[in-house]
């Protein structure tokens, strides 16, 4: 693999977060954003003619991953071109991957904290029938 | 859909009060969370929780702000900040808890949102490499794993 650097990338002003999750969580956008990489560039009338989509939902997904930065316009005569930036294709996939792979580590991780309070809270509860003060739950000295 | 959130429900056979104190009180907290807590558990309050590796015995201590505390309903702190900043939405994780009565016992509800804001702020980049050596597709399915199954 080669050297990447790992600093964030701060050169273009980014876009927000939102518009970005928003952008790529969206599998129809993706096919859009796959089949301009597939033909390096692509007009909306071409785009809707290969994609079960009408030429105004194109235009919809197209507009909203130009908001995230994602392809960028340009207007040859009376057609405009849509290709996708490469650096912020890749910066998403970047933030997306590492986000889904911390969400996947803390979901599991909140599993088992749940299930330790639940344990807690039961054992708590067994030692302190109703009406009657909260017990000490036993915490051992030094943990 | 509300991306960028974990949320998780458990049903507990204790009241409440019981559960709010084993979620609140830093000697309950040191048992389910962290190895070590401090913490004033009222809103505005501060604490910190600190996490030791098994394998290497280095400890770790990470702060958090206590942004709602309404016993025994509701519990929520920001955690994992800068040093040296304020949390606030974009620098930190938010944790929030909703204690319901069901019965006797208790709905408990977790919601952990902010993975997508640390991201751009550039921190944590542990298992960059890895997560980038997956590829698009892998990585875009495991995320829409994830908003599918939360919505």
């Amino acid at each position: 693999m080669s050297q990447a650097s790992p600093e964030p990338q701060h050169r273009d002003q980014p876009p927000g977060e939102d518009e970005l999750w928003e952008a790529v969580a969206d599998p129809s956008r993706r096919k859009v954003l796959d089949l301009i990489l597939a033909h390096s560039q692509a007009t909306p009338t071409a785009l809707a003619a290969e994609l079960p989509f009408t030429r105004q939902a194109v235009a919809k997904h197209l507009a909203v991953l130009a908001r995230a930065g994602l392809v960028e316009a340009r207007r040859h005569g009376r057609e405009v071109h849509y290709t996708v930036r490469p650096e912020r294709l890749d910066a998403a996939a970047r933030a997306m991957a590492h986000a889904a792979q911390a969400m996947a580590a803390a979901a599991a991780r909140w599993d088992s904290r749940l299930d330790a309070i639940k344990r807690l809270a039961e054992a708590s509860a067994r030692s302190s029938p109703p009406g009657s003060p909260p017990a000490d739950p036993g915490v051992p000295e030094g943990q | 859909m509300t991306p960028g959130i974990i949320e998780k429900e458990i049903v507990i056979n204790a009241p409440v009060e019981t559960v709010y104190r084993v979620i609140t009180e830093p000697a309950q907290i040191s048992q389910w969370f962290s190895d070590a807590a401090d913490l004033d558990p009222a809103p505005g309050g501060e604490g910190t929780l600190t996490f030791e590796d098994r394998a290497t015995s280095q400890r770790m201590t990470v702060r958090l702000v206590v942004k709602a505390a309404e016993p025994p309903h509701r519990f929520a702190f920001r955690w994992d900040h800068p040093e040296d900043e304020r949390p606030h939405e974009g620098n930190s994780l938010l944790v929030e808890f909703t204690l319901t009565a069901e019965g006797a016992g208790t709905r408990l509800r977790v919601t952990e949102s902010g993975f997508a804001a640390l991201q751009r702020s550039g921190q944590d980049m542990t298992g960059y490499y890895e997560a980038h050596a997956k590829g698009w597709d892998a990585h875009l399915a495991s995320l829409q794993g994830y908003v599918a199954g939360q919505s």
